[in-house]
């Protein structure tokens, strides 16, 4: 077991909450109860817009629905507030499950649109249900009981609340480090390269939207208990673009964001409510013009929020070597030589009147590199996305591993063991290199969320960092590991894509000019690699430009022209070729 | 329900729905043109409504105040802008532009407020008033960041719109208001009686989604906006500013928001707050037609306002909850549409590093 090494900001941070009611004024520690309470309900959206890049400005509407669930149940049948806890998070889950499974496969802006909507929708269904008081809303909330403790004063209240938010915090860290944590952070910045990992896009996005709403549901239940009372405003949309605000103040993808965020916004306000009375009748309209207005700047001026700003103000400290385990199973590669991995038979499809690729046919076999060559235009590209399921043929078939992957999508191809990297590198900026190519690795794992928050998949995880880490290695990377992926040059962006691509272990690599922007040492290692990978029984496909990299490497090149298959050959043959020396240099005259 | 009574809900949600086919025509109009989902347009509709409102009643529009500060602010960040990029020869210009211009209509409302003006003039004050409110907004809020995901932008124009509403507050105070009727002329057609208001409304809403559709195809404008619309890079290639494109579009919106504020004026009561739900509810209609058509667009606007009459002949207190919640089975129904990765592929490209 290896030490547990704290940050010395998070001690400090510990030590303070601990002792604050003993230093401060009975005032300060209700505003910390309510800064402890919106802290939840903000990490929720820490998760959801920071590290899965969804948002929603219906927070506080599932904050409301957890706070009525337990008021309805404790305050009208006089029911245990712990089985109030039990019906806030299932409704909230339930009704998150439903909205998240409705928007969550539509473009990125439907979701927070229609989290307006719906927001304003719970909020007069609060107001004009009798049995929840209407617009009066329900009294008389028993306070939370911890065996004979009963949670009714401030402080009792306050070590309650900071206790659970910071076991919430824990558990959230230790998910995003794990692998369905690392599955949620790779949202962000579109799909295609989640897909191409075989993860499920759509259920982690609806996983972090469900999580996001249960911390709301949690946040909500304590709320209720500490404020004895609920009614329908403190749950429209204002307060939920107040939770945003919070997210975004603290720095999102932060966890600590979210208390940092939480505390400047209520203590804002409450100096605000201190200075605004004397002046003016209007304050609590200027309240939210002044927080409308520092919305806009904060995301004008900086957008990645007050944590990332004083984190550089702490001491750095050097990234550890992760711990490893033993090496990760591997699949079984294909047998004998020879036998075709990948099968195209008379793949055709069009984009309108363009026929991008026209009735194309070759074989992949076992142990084979294969060149796919062509000028622009000439429909490699789609030809690439065909075969891994990104685009659909029109007619024709994708045979793979002997099965018809046809209508397959993308991330069931991957999981049958394609890896494939992008003609524009699609990584992770803000990941660390070893995080970027520990994607890859999911198909390999299998550890669940709550595994991952436990800190129960700790024997796999070293597994699958070794692994990230030996690929790294094969690429050159090794060294930088903790760096994040955006400092890379592009060319070593390239590396790190096919490293990760590696990671998945897969029977057939398609890379999309891998050698693009690479140098000419980057290229040989790259030439190298790719040989060995081969020696090793890997079959790969790749689109290249550069003919030299391309003669002096590759089995057999199938040329593209105009979206048909102008020849298939050995290099040799393909070099003396006259219609491909035609189409290259556009006829010999 | 009765004959006469659906056909009178039919009446009254057709002329709502006429309102919200122009606030949601804006909405793709902007969305298209700037990734803007311009959530405070409906804010926009209400200070026009409250403009003509607060004039009628021989009274100073807030409205002055606001255009005055937004001004203020867009030149202050043009010229800032500017000096920055060592501009300093465009600054004359930039002056006029987002410093005087603005400041016409604002003169011209301060002199006749508190006389006693024929409708016309009013209306026509108005929409003078209206016309800067977006295009500041653009300049103030939302170019800084033209090169921010849609998400961003999004929760920005959401910041926009709590601003705008909280002001509106000061400048309005809680009451209602209704505007003077346009017309009193009133038409028995057999069972049901039609008001010319109606008509009226439901005639505007074409005539300007017909100038509009034509401004679209027949001006060199009008195409420059669809061009940025379909590709943001070529469009700049060819010499089309994205800028240009951004306030003409903001300014269209404008226009849009001043006479649907003016239409929905004399047709019910309007608080400081009322437009955003007008906005929302053009929102959609918006999301029926997918954010980017707008034949689809006008379409599911129609449907809101039919929606929305027999919902509130069912139940009134409950009608906001039946139009939001029916956006859940429109998007279900949208996801089922479309539903595969295939157009999601385009999309990422611009997802940068937020």
């Amino acid at each position: 077991m290896r030490r547990w090494r704290p940050h010395p900001a998070t001690i400090l941070a510990v030590a303070f909450i601990a002792i604050a009611p003993a230093i401060l004024q009975s005032f300060t520690i209700t505003l910390m109860n309510y800064i402890g309470i919106y802290a939840l309900a903000a990490l929720g959206l820490v998760l959801l817009t920071g590290c899965g890049g969804l948002t929603s400005f219906g927070q506080a509407a599932f904050v409301g629905i957890g706070a009525y669930a337990t008021a309805w149940y404790t305050s009208v049948h006089g029911g245990s507030p712990w089985i109030g806890l039990v019906l806030a998070l299932a409704f909230t889950g339930l009704i998150a499950t439903v909205l998240g499974a409705a928007t969550l496969r539509l473009g990125g802006h439907f979701l927070p649109l229609s989290t307006i909507a719906w927001g304003i929708a719970i909020f007069f269904l609060f107001g004009n249900i009798d049995a929840l008081g209407r617009y009066s809303g329900l009294s008389g909330i028993p306070p939370i009981s911890l065996g004979p403790l009963s949670l009714a004063d401030t402080t009792a209240n306050y070590f309650f609340i900071w206790a659970v938010l910071g076991a919430v915090m824990l558990l959230s860290r230790n998910l995003l480090d794990s692998r369905q944590g690392r599955a949620i952070r790779s949202l962000r910045g579109g799909t295609a390269m989640v897909e191409s990992l075989a993860i499920g896009s759509f259920r982690m996005r609806l996983a972090v939207f469900v999580l996001a709403g249960l911390l709301a549901g949690l946040s909500g239940w304590l709320y209720a208990h500490l404020q004895r009372y609920v009614s329908p405003a403190p749950f429209d949309i204002r307060p939920g673009i107040e939770l945003l605000l919070m997210a975004l103040v603290g720095g999102a993808g932060q966890i600590a964001g979210a208390v940092v965020g939480a505390a400047i916004v209520v203590l804002l306000k409450n100096i605000l409510q201190d200075v605004l009375p004397p002046i003016t009748r209007y304050s609590a309209q200027l309240e939210v013009v002044f927080f409308g207005i520092l919305f806009v700047v904060l995301l004008q001026r900086a957008r990645g929020g007050v944590v990332p700003m004083l984190r550089r103000f702490l001491p750095r400290r050097d990234p550890r070597k992760p711990a490893l385990g033993p090496p990760l199973p591997r699949r079984a590669q294909a047998a004998s030589a020879a036998w075709p991995v990948l099968r195209i038979e008379g793949a055709t499809r069009s984009f309108g009147a363009l026929v991008a690729v026209n009735d194309v046919s070759f074989e992949v076999r076992s142990h084979e590199l294969l060149a796919l060559i062509g000028p622009n235009g000439a429909g490699k590209s789609t030809l690439l996305n065909l075969i891994t399921g990104t685009l659909k043929p029109d007619a024709g078939r994708v045979v793979f591993l002997g099965d018809d992957v046809t209508h397959l999508q993308p991330r069931h191809i991957a999981a049958k063991g394609m890896g494939r990297t992008f003609q524009h590198v699609k990584l992770r900026p803000n990941m660390t290199l070893l995080d970027n190519v520990l994607l890859g690795t999911y198909c390999r794992t299998r550890s669940g969320l709550l595994t991952g928050a436990l800190r129960l998949d700790r024997p796999e995880e070293k597994s699958a960092r070794a692994e990230a880490l030996r690929q790294l290695e094969r690429v050159g990377l090794a060294d930088r590991f903790a760096e994040v992926a955006g400092n890379l040059p592009l060319g070593q962006q390239r590396l790190l894509e096919v490293a990760r691509a590696l990671a998945a272990d897969p029977v057939l690599v398609v890379l999309d000019e891998p050698a693009a922007g690479l140098r000419q040492l980057e290229k040989r290692t790259l030439s190298d690699l790719l040989r060995s990978l081969r020696s090793e029984g890997m079959t790969i496909v790749l689109v290249e430009h550069d003919m030299d990299f391309v003669m002096n490497l590759v089995d057999r090149i199938v040329v593209m022209d105009f979206g048909v298959k102008l020849a298939e050959g050995l290099p040799a043959q393909i070099r003396a070729d006259a219609r491909v020396q035609e189409a290259y240099l556009g006829g010999v005259a | 329900m009765t004959p006469e009574i659906a056909l009178l809900l039919v009446q009254d949600g057709i002329s709502t729905g006429a309102i919200y086919v122009l606030v949601g025509l804006g909405i793709v109009l902007v969305f298209l043109v700037t990734r803007v989902i311009f959530v405070p347009f409906g804010d926009v509709v209400g200070y026009a409504a409250l403009t003509l409102a607060a004039l009628q009643m021989k009274q100073m529009p807030g409205t002055v105040w606001l255009v005055l500060t937004l001004a203020l602010m867009a030149t202050a960040t043009e010229v800032h802008a500017l000096l920055r990029q060592d501009r300093s020869h465009r600054v004359p210009k930039a002056l006029m532009l987002y410093g005087l211009l603005p400041l016409l209509p604002v003169l011209l409302v301060w002199l006749a407020a508190g006389r006693e003006l024929p409708m016309l003039v009013g209306i026509a004050l108005t929409c003078a008033i209206t016309l800067p409110i977006s295009p500041l907004l653009y300049r103030v809020a939302f170019r800084p960041l033209a090169d921010a995901s849609v998400l961003v932008l999004l929760i920005v124009a959401v910041a926009v719109h709590f601003a705008m509403s909280g002001l509106a507050l000061v400048f309005f105070g809680p009451e209602g208001f209704r505007t003077e009727p346009l017309t009193r002329a009133f038409f028995n057609l057999g069972a049901v009686g039609v008001s010319g208001q109606s008509i009226l409304i439901v005639a505007s809403s074409a005539i300007i989604s017909l100038l509009l559709f034509a401004f679209f195809e027949h001006t060199l404008a009008g195409k420059a906006l669809r061009a940025t619309a379909v590709n943001r890079v070529g469009a700049r290639l060819v010499g089309i500013q994205p800028s240009t494109t951004g306030a003409t579009a903001f300014l269209l919106a404008s226009a849009l928001a001043g006479i649907s504020g003016i239409l929905i004026g004399p047709v019910t009561t309007l608080y400081y707050d009322s437009g955003f739900l007008i906005g929302l509810k053009a929102f959609v209609g918006a999301i029926i037609g997918g954010l980017v058509s707008y034949p689809a667009t006008a379409v599911g606007a129609m449907l809101v306002g039919l929606f929305e009459s027999y919902a509130s002949f069912f139940d009134s207190s409950l009608k906001e909850v039946f139009v939001f919640g029916a956006l859940i089975p429109i998007l279900v129904w949208q996801s089922m549409r479309k539903g595969s990765i295939e157009e999601e592929i385009e999309e990422e490209e611009h997802e940068g590093r937020a």
